[in-house]
């Protein structure tokens, strides 16, 4: 059966860009935790407090365009955010979202009409609802989604090498 | 019907002679990359997933870059982390000064035409300069490729982009490659392969081809492809097979997009802020008061680059209100600038002359800016934030149009 939410969400625009996400002078913290607060601060330095385990984020396309740095996804996911929707997602950021589990939507229709505070319901793999307008969204690949169903990269690994 | 030159690639490395566009496949990985910023959380990944011995050591490359010298009281446990993991797993390639890590991948000749090179940087594009496939990818990642020495990737499709005819004086690889983004978009080539051909491209530099593969992921391209010629052979110090030659985009291969450009008609250009396709002419900007110009990084750190700015820095003075900085990408790059003169030219012109490192490209160290300031730089990022503070406005531009900029103490056009 389809897992299904529902959820508040924080509304940004197109190239969301890493350094936006977690800028780098911030990398040196000793945990992702540690970088929580930093989170999106050069652009809006207020949401990281805002945000509420359980929040979605939608975004344009390109969202997390720009550097290699893991903690971008790391810090999302540390932040409590559900999934992130986006028009379309850049390529290293997307693998390094599926390798630490948190779930990524692409559905490029849903941002033109919401704004911050409003609700979406999701059915992962299904649809989007949101004020009553229903956005249908494909599934992952079969070898990502071996990778989040094993609970990412690194459960995976151990499994591999009989340690799980 | 023919193959594109990361389909031929990815069938050497894979052995599988139908692999294409869209198929995903383990690819045989010929070198990694680590660097400073990620090898705690590398470290702390492959030990978590049960790894107890490096796949082949020879093939791990560790360069400390980012914190070099240290700038933030953290910065030097990274060093001391990557110190223990390169004696622990015995680790010989470290390089704990020498310079920016893609400068020395190809520079200290750890990455060959053909091979399969991965990196924990998003610039590890770089490496298509010599025909390698060479792309970012993160710690996690990076950890099961040590245990294992290989990584599932997409076959992406490619945009072919040709050049043809020569070059104007005043304009260089930078601002063709700018221009190539602005054209594309910053999301415009993502997950696709980028192959450059043509009389233009057959022209330049190994050093110029590598500004255009660095910048390349910057329009979201997961590789960007230089065939071997005999100027890659002489950089990489092998011999040009037939088989490195045969390393090329076949005209009746299927590709997605095809974009054509006539040298003679490109003209220098700015990537305006805060984003890199926001391509202007500089002329349309001329004028427009600076206050610091940064010459360097992976993109544009090189001798011919430093040289670039020298000519025309030569015998002139840098605005007295104007900082300029300049970092080579490497310490050898910084000796053979010393030897040949540039150096003297440089610092008799009045530039501020740092040590090899990613400094103030990414933001940490060496010339950091404040509200209100603007900066013309030849790195390949203009984010927000990502020269200090949010409200600094960073132009990227060739080392021409920086050299010429900081000695009007404006935008200006190098003549």
């Amino acid at each position: 059966m389809a897992e299904t939410f529902t959820a508040r969400i924080w509304v940004l625009g197109d190239d969301i860009d890493t350094d936006i996400v977690i800028p780098t002078e911030y990398l040196a913290l000793k945990t992702v935790n540690d970088m929580r607060p930093y989170a999106f601060s050069p652009l809006r330095p207020e949401l990281a407090a805002q945000i509420r385990p359980g929040d979605v984020i939608v975004a344009g396309s390109n969202f997390g365009c720009g550097s290699s740095r893991e903690q971008a996804p790391e810090v999302i996911k540390a932040l409590g955010v559900r999934c992130v929707i986006a028009g379309s997602f850049a390529r290293i950021f997307f693998r390094n979202a599926i390798n630490n589990g948190l779930l990524l939507i692409e559905c490029p229709a849903l941002r033109p009409d919401v704004a911050d505070g409003d609700e979406v319901t999701v059915t992962v793999g299904r649809e989007i609802v949101c004020k009553g307008k229903r956005y249908p969204i494909a599934s992952l690949s079969d070898n990502l989604l071996e990778i989040v169903n094993a609970g990412g990269l690194v459960k995976a690994m151990r499994r591999r090498n009989g340690l799980d | 019907m023919g193959a594109t030159f990361i389909e031929k690639l990815i069938r050497r490395n894979t052995g599988l002679p139908e692999a294409k566009a869209g198929d995903i496949v383990t690819v045989n990985v010929d070198r990694v990359m680590i660097h400073d910023i990620f090898i705690p959380f590398v470290k702390d990944k492959f030990e978590e997933m049960g790894f107890t011995r490096l796949w082949d050591a020879d093939k791990v490359v560790l360069i400390y870059d980012h914190l070099v010298p240290a700038s933030q009281l953290d910065d030097p446990r990274h060093h001391r982390i990557g110190n223990a993991f390169a004696a622990q797993y015995g680790l010989t390639h470290v390089h704990r000064s020498d310079g920016i890590c893609h400068q020395l991948m190809t520079e200290a000749g750890y990455v060959k035409p053909g091979d399969v090179v991965f990196g924990t940087d998003s610039h590890t594009t770089t490496y298509g300069c010599v025909g390698a496939f060479s792309s970012g990818i993160g710690y996690t990642e990076m950890a099961a490729i040590l245990g294992t020495g290989t990584l599932w990737v997409k076959i992406p499709e490619t945009i072919r982009i040709v050049i043809d005819g020569v070059l104007p004086d005043n304009v260089v690889s930078k601002d063709v490659i700018l221009r190539i983004i602005g054209d594309l978009t910053a999301a415009g080539a993502s997950y696709c392969a980028l192959e450059f051909s043509g009389s233009c491209v057959e022209a330049m530099s190994v050093s110029s081809r590598m500004t255009m593969s660095n910048m390349a992921v910057e329009a979201g391209a997961k590789c960007a492809l230089f065939t071997p010629d005999e100027k890659t052979a002489a950089y990489c110090e092998i011999p040009l097979t037939e088989e490195l030659r045969a390393l090329h985009g076949d005209d009746d291969a299927h590709y997605i997009r095809t974009l054509h450009y006539q040298a003679e008609e490109l003209v220098p250009v700015l990537a305006c802020p805060s984003q890199v396709d926001k391509i202007r002419p500089v002329r349309a900007l001329a004028g427009l008061e600076i206050d610091q110009v940064f010459l360097g990084s992976c993109t544009n750190g090189r001798l011919e680059d430093l040289m670039a700015a020298a000519a025309i820095l030569k015998g002139n003075q840098v605005a007295p209100f104007v900082k300029l900085i300049v970092t080579p990408a490497s310490r050898k790059v910084y000796l053979q600038a010393l030897e040949n003169g540039t150096l003297d030219i440089l610092a008799a012109a009045g530039a501020i002359i740092t040590h090899p490192g990613c400094g103030l490209c990414c933001g940490r160290t060496g010339g950091i800016l404040t509200d209100g300031e603007r900066v013309v730089a030849t790195n390949n990022r203009n984010f927000l934030g990502r020269m200090g503070t949010s409200k600094v406005e960073i132009f990227l531009a060739s080392p021409a149009t920086a050299a010429a900029s900081a000695i009007a103490g404006r935008i200006a056009v190098p003549e």
